[in-house]
């Protein structure tokens, strides 16, 4: 018997719980060589601004044990672009693309969402609070519950479709933050973005990224995610994304279990093209191999 | 693509310097001189993501007993600098690797009948053996291969052997001319008063000094650069170099993986870099 595989986030009905994660994918089209998009949940691209941003300079990557720091600095093609560019790719899969996004103020998160909302080929939002705020002295939205709200609540206002707000992990108290994020109108929540890391060279006595600090991601980072998305999914009701270093179906499964309704797999898509693809499918097989009919009977079902 | 390889052969062929031959799909033999593979040394997750390597050679693999089929291979030449290429070269025949590719762009061959200028510094050899290969098919090819010392001038029998004409430069002296290669490159430009096309591969340093050389003297230059790679594919975005009109106002970041790995020297920025 063929197990049901389908949840929902908010009103976006997705085929199985395995979607690509923002920055890891590129627009989708990247990886359609390697990966049959219409086997997997979702894919999300890469993070919009309202203006095309160039990035940091390099080098803008370097690999730690079991992970690999990034600080590309959110370079991407901006939302016109974005638009005339790569929409119609979108348009031609028959697998909901979600726009992640990220502003500078929270009215310029307000128009993306809504320039976004008109967008018919997007089929929901993911909102990337992970970034400073300019009009007060750089506090990165997510990491204060009251400008996390802010926010959310001005793209809730500006968009009828699913927003997903993705929380940073770089906080004391991450449940705090869902709950304010769920509380200013998230439909869901994508737990978690990359923790900050740094990486030096002892010969040169320099950091080894030109930014100094990046993101951590990959396996690395599992045991902080598994975590997270157990605490926030414990304490919301609205449907929980997990991410972080997931590489494989097992790895995934685990997710399910700590309470997240779908997963994301980022880093996994850099060392193997077709892992969300085949984690979807190593999925479905684990649970037809013990008779479990329903994904959903999983969903925070963790024993003790 | 993405294919499983069987390794048919992996020898030092210089002291840290190892040659690779792997099995490879038939389509890998349309590969252009330039591109590039990303190679996952293992399965597990360290090293965990891949490593990128230019394609040395491709050709059909005739094994050595009677009656065997012969097999599209792939070959290529690294370097030992760290972990990863450490693993590789601790792996023997019938090993198992992963591999994507071919990726990125080629060098373009430019018109028949024109002398190529082909310089290599250190294992930046690797992708201009094929090159050389596709080159001498149409064209005089000349080879200036330079590194710190005779260990670093690799293959260059190799290279006779298609007919290239070879002239090496090591910085002490103990292969060729002593000192920088680019110097016998200029050699070269002078006597033909500054005819051809010159396609190069190595050291930051010595691309650099060959795209002045190049711009200088109007001669079309292509370099073959390195980014630090996560994906090779355009969507990690950590392998960017500078376009030539780059700024902190105005930045032109061009993707090696997928606009390069091979520029036209006079696109990039070479000021400050
Ligand atoms: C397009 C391209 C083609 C290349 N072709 C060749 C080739 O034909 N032969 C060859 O010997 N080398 C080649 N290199 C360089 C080679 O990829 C690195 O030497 C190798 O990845 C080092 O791995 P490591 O684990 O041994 O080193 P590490 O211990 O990981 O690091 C040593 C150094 O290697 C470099 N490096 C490490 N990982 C990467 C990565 N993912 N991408 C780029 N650089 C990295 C970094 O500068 C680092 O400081 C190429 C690089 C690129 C980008
Ligand atoms: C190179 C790179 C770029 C990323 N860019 C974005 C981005 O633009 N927006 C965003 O919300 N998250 C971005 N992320 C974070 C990932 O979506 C994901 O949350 C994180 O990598 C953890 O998952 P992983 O361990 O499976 O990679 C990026 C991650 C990487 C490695
Ligand atoms: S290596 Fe990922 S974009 Fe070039």
């Amino acid at each position: 018997m063929k197990p049901d595989m389908s949840v929902e986030i908010g009103s976006l009905k997705l085929r199985n719980p395995v979607m690509t994660a923002s920055g890891t994918f590129g627009y989708g089209e990247e990886f359609s060589q390697y990966v049959d998009l219409e086997k997997i949940g979702a894919f999300v691209t890469k993070g919009l601004s309202l203006k095309p941003r160039a990035g940091n300079p390099t080098p803008r990557i370097v690999e730690t044990p079991g992970g690999m720091l990034n600080a590309i600095g959110l370079q991407n093609v901006g939302i016109d672009a974005f638009i005339q560019k790569k929409v119609p790719f979108l348009r031609s899969v028959n697998t909901p693309a979600i726009a992640n996004f990220f502003g500078y103020t929270p009215d310029e998160y307000a128009e993306l969402a809504s320039r976004l909302d008109d967008i018919p080929e997007v089929a929901a939002l993911e909102v990337n609070i992970s970034c400073p705020n300019v009009k007060q002295g750089g506090i990165v939205f997510g990491t204060d519950p009251n400008c996390a709200a802010s926010v959310v609540a001005a793209c809730r206002a500006a968009t009828k479709k699913t927003l997903i707000v993705k929380l940073s992990p770089n906080v004391t108290d991450i449940v705090e933050m869902a709950q304010a994020c769920e509380g200013a109108g998230a439909d869901a929540l994508s737990v978690i973005n990359t923790l900050t890391g740094m990486a030096i060279d002892l010969e040169r006595r320099r950091p080894v990224l030109a930014n100094i600090t990046g993101g951590l991601s990959g396996p690395a980072i599992k045991p902080v995610a598994l975590r997270m998305v157990w605490q926030v999914a414990r304490a919301v009701k609205v449907p929980v994304i997990g991410i972080g270093g997931i590489m494989s179906a097992t790895d995934a499964l685990e997710f399910i279990l700590a309470g997240a309704t779908a997963v994301q797999v980022g880093t996994a898509s850099f060392v193997n093209p077709g892992a969300a693809q085949e984690i979807a499918e190593g999925m479905e097989q684990w649970l037809a191999a013990r008779g479990i009919a329903d994904i959903k009977s999983l969903i925070g079902a963790l024993e003790g | 693509m993405q294919f499983k390889a069987m390794i048919l052969d992996n020898a030092e062929v210089s002291p840290g310097y190892w040659r690779m031959r792997m099995t490879a799909p038939a389509e890998m033999l349309a590969a252009k001189p330039g591109q590039f593979v990303m190679v996952r040394v293992n399965p597990s997750i360290d090293p965990l993501i891949r490593r990128p390597f230019g394609v040395f050679d491709v050709g059909m693999h005739q094994p050595a007993y009677t009656g065997a089929v012969a097999q599209p291979y792939l070959e290529i030449l690294y370097r030992v600098v760290g972990k990863g290429t450490g693993m590789l070269s601790d792996l023997h025949e019938n090993d198992i690797l992963d591999v994507l590719g071919p990726l990125g762009s080629g060098f373009d061959n430019g018109p028949a009948g024109e002398e190529k200028l082909i310089v290599g510094g250190g294992v930046g050899l690797a992708p201009l053996y094929l090159l050389a290969k596709e080159l001498v098919k149409d064209s005089p090819v000349r080879l200036f291969a330079g590194g710190r010392s005779k260990d670093d001038v690799l293959c260059i029998t190799e290279f006779e052997r298609l007919g290239v004409e070879c002239y090496t430069a090591t910085e002490d002296g103990s292969l060729g001319e002593c000192g920088l290669v680019t110097k016998v490159l200029e050699g070269r430009l002078d006597a033909t008063g500054n005819k051809g096309q010159i396609c190069a591969c190595g050291p930051h340093g010595m691309l650099k000094a060959v795209a002045a050389i190049g711009a200088k003297r109007s001669v079309k230059t292509q370099v073959s650069l390195e980014g630090y790679m996560a994906c090779g594919m355009g969507a990690c975005l950590g392998c960017v170099c500078q376009g030539a009109e780059h700024s902190a106002e105005n930045p032109d970041y061009r993707c090696v993986c997928t606009e390069g790995p091979v520029f036209e020297a006079a696109v990039l920025k070479w000021e400050g870099n």
